[in-house]
């Protein structure tokens, strides 16, 4: 089923979409519009056909969407499953908050890439800008290129995996060895974004968890 | 001959202010506390009502009508809140509150008809049940944040800020970090879990307009949406707040309750509610938007003449926050003993995030909590808001008022300069506003 954004009231689309069962469906002439697709609840396929605004798929539950482009602000913000693919690059704080399901980069993403990520899983095929997985909670954030300043700032339990260069660490974050389990599930990861990489090349990174409880000692840190 | 003075007190160094210089020294960090500022700012004691006279008619008490009913969100929503009071509970979040304190908040207010609102770390199904009108929070933090859930609720609220801390995030120390807190948060258990001071995925109002646009295409449209700011440049905040799409504006003084807040950010940042409720009307008045976008006014709201006062200043509603816990039962003197094992007095007990609370609200420790009773806690603050109700409705006759709403600054007069400059209506006994 297609709908064409070019003639087609975007809320009337957006809520064809939520009510949708099983369906698949395209989306024509996105020309940026915000909000594309979101609060999307069932299994559905949904294709953007171009370039979408701010918070394409936004709190997306089970429904599997493709950008056939690049993604403004927030895309797939507060994801709770699913997955959500960017063919292109993705614009600032992709993934914030979400929760849930995986999101796939296969271009770069900017600043503050899984800001406050709860549970979600993001691979990225290129870079993140700076402060990406700032403050991020629980969940896998893969980075094929090279991360920005201050990546995993004030990390808690989320993983971090990035094969390029980091240009700094942020506050509490660390470097952590590669055992096989990581390597086994940096592979799993990989495989669902169907994305190609040596999980050798990879580092890993997260919380050294020395913030968790404050302490005037480390106020430097802050 | 006694050549010595009496002692004497410096007035900049008191025993509170010594008090806390030797506990700054001794612990070498800040401090946190629950509550609101302490000090006294002008507020709405400084007004008084005018009352009928003779070119005034007042209203015939319990005989002749005056309506309480509030409609929010009338704006955009397709399905706007009707409210039998202008008295709203604000929002509190549970991991600050146990869930019973939750439960008994929304029995209170589903009891006489208002709306009562989630807060930071999510919606209880507890509170969700006993709430007939739940407002839900969107917060910086976003702990607990769930489509389901937005769907479940009567209105959505933005929060931007609190009046105890304009620009300030939060902190909800490990000690209240239960299992199910944590579980909520999406944290480990025992870590203290700061809550960011900035939204993650919006900066500015002409991202919080796309932001408005999202939730609104996620909930069809039917909700509610509320910005809630802390009194910094409510002038200011509020008009953006309206450009950005939002159907009211929740505008927070500095007397606003908090969780857990650093003393110096309480007392020191923001504006009084007094100062803030005449900018956030007056911008309002000029975009032409007052009434169309309804406008909630906290911080420090204790009885029905603070309630009527900010109604005649404009508002449409209020929310209370800090004199709801105390209707339920919190810094109770029948506590006394266990407050004072706690350094503090009943009535002065604030280190609510240490998660002692003796009256077992503010707290998440199942011992303390099972002293809480909800359902008897509901009935007190449904009592406790009948009575606002009955107040405002009291002075709104007395002014000759037949709906809350017809209250106005032309009913009201400052007994102090500050409160006429701030509040915009005449010294009394003068016509002169400071200023004007
Ligand atoms: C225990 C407690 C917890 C609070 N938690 C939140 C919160 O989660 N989100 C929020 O926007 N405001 C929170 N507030 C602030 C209230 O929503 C409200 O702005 C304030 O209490 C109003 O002032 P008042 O306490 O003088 O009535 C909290 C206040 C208290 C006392």
């Amino acid at each position: 089923m297609e709908y064409d954004l070019a003639t087609q009231d975007l809320s009337e689309v957006n809520q064809a979409l939520q009510n949708a069962e099983g369906g698949k469906f395209s989306l024509l002439n996105p020309q940026g519009k915000h909000a594309l697709a979101c609060g999307l609840m069932h299994k559905n396929q949904v294709s953007i056909k171009g370039h979408a605004g701010y918070y394409v798929a936004g709190m997306n539950q089970n429904a599997d969407i493709v950008v056939e482009g690049n993604a403004g602000s927030g895309c797939a913000e507060n994801m709770m499953s699913g997955t959500v693919t960017v063919q292109g690059d993705a614009s600032q704080y992709a993934g914030a908050t979400a929760h849930g399901g995986l999101l796939v980069i296969k271009g770069s993403a900017a600043a503050r890439c899984g800001i406050s990520m709860k549970g979600v899983d993001i691979v990225v095929g290129g870079n993140v800008g700076h402060m990406s997985g700032f403050m991020a909670q629980a969940g896998r954030l893969v980075v094929l290129g090279d991360a920005g300043a201050d990546l995993g700032d004030s990390i808690y339990e989320a993983k971090i995996y990035v094969r390029g260069t980091v240009t700094s660490l942020g506050a509490d974050c660390i470097e952590k060895p590669m055992q096989d389990s990581h390597r086994a599930e940096l592979q799993g990861l990989l495989d669902q974004a169907g994305l190609v990489a040596e999980v050798n090349d990879f580092k890993r990174y997260g919380s050294s968890r020395k913030l968790y409880n404050f302490n005037v000692n480390h106020l430097g840190e802050y | 001959m006694n050549t010595r003075t009496y002692p004497r007190e410096a007035a900049a160094f008191d025993a509170y202010t010594r008090s806390e210089i030797r506990r700054a020294a001794a612990t070498g960090i800040y401090d946190i506390r629950g509550g609101g500022a302490k000090r006294r700012v002008p507020n709405f004691d400084d007004l008084v009502f005018l009352g009928a006279s003779m070119s005034r008619y007042p209203l015939e008490g319990y005989r002749e009508k005056c309506t309480t009913e509030v409609i929010l969100g009338s704006r955009f929503a397709k399905k706007p809140i009707t409210l039998k009071t202008p008295i709203t509970i604000a929002g509190m979040s549970f991991g600050s509150l146990s869930a019973q304190a939750k439960e008994a908040l929304g029995r209170g207010a589903s009891a006489v008809g208002t709306s009562t609102t989630t807060g930071d770390g999510g919606m209880t199904p507890e509170e969700r049940g006993h709430s007939e009108t739940l407002v839900y929070q969107l917060l910086p933090s976003r702990y607990g944040m769930n489509p389901d859930d937005l769907r479940k609720a009567d209105a959505i609220e933005i929060v931007v800020g609190q009046g105890a801390k304009p620009g300030g995030g939060g902190m909800l120390l490990g000690q209240k970090i239960s299992e199910r807190v944590a579980g909520m948060r999406c944290l480990p258990e025992g870590v203290d879990q700061r809550s960011a001071c900035r939204h993650p995925d919006w900066t500015g109002p002409d991202d919080l307009e796309i932001k408005i646009r999202e939730l609104r295409e996620i909930t069809a449209w039917q909700k509610p949406i509320y910005v809630k700011v802390g009194a910094a440049r409510p002038f200011y905040d509020t008009t953006l707040a309206v450009k950005a799409g939002a159907d009211v504006v929740v505008v927070d003084g500095m007397q606003g309750g908090t969780a857990a807040t650093q003393e110096v950010f309480i007392e020191h940042v923001g504006i009084p509610t007094l100062a803030a409720v005449r900018e956030a009307v007056r911008a309002l008045q000029e975009l032409d938007m007052h009434r169309t976008v309804q406008l909630i006014v906290s911080g420090g709201i204790r009885n029905g003449a603070d309630v009527a006062k900010a109604l005649a200043m404009g508002a449409d509603a209020v929310a209370i926050g800090t004199a709801a816990l105390i209707a339920l039962g919190d810094n109770d003197p029948k506590w006394e003993d266990e407050y004072q094992k706690l350094g503090a007095t009943a009535g002065a007990y604030d280190d609510w995030h240490e998660g002692q609370d003796p009256a077992g609200i503010t707290t998440q420790d199942p011992e303390l909590a099972k002293r809480f009773d909800a359902e008897l806690g509901g009935k007190r603050l449904a009592n406790y808001l009948n009575v606002l109700t009955m107040e405002v409705q009291t002075l709104a006759r007395a002014n000759g008022k037949s709906h809350i709403h017809n209250l106005e600054p032309e009913d009201l007069a400052a007994l102090t300069v500050e409160a006429a400059a701030m509040a915009g209506v005449p010294l009394a006994g003068t016509s002169w506003i400071p200023g004007t």
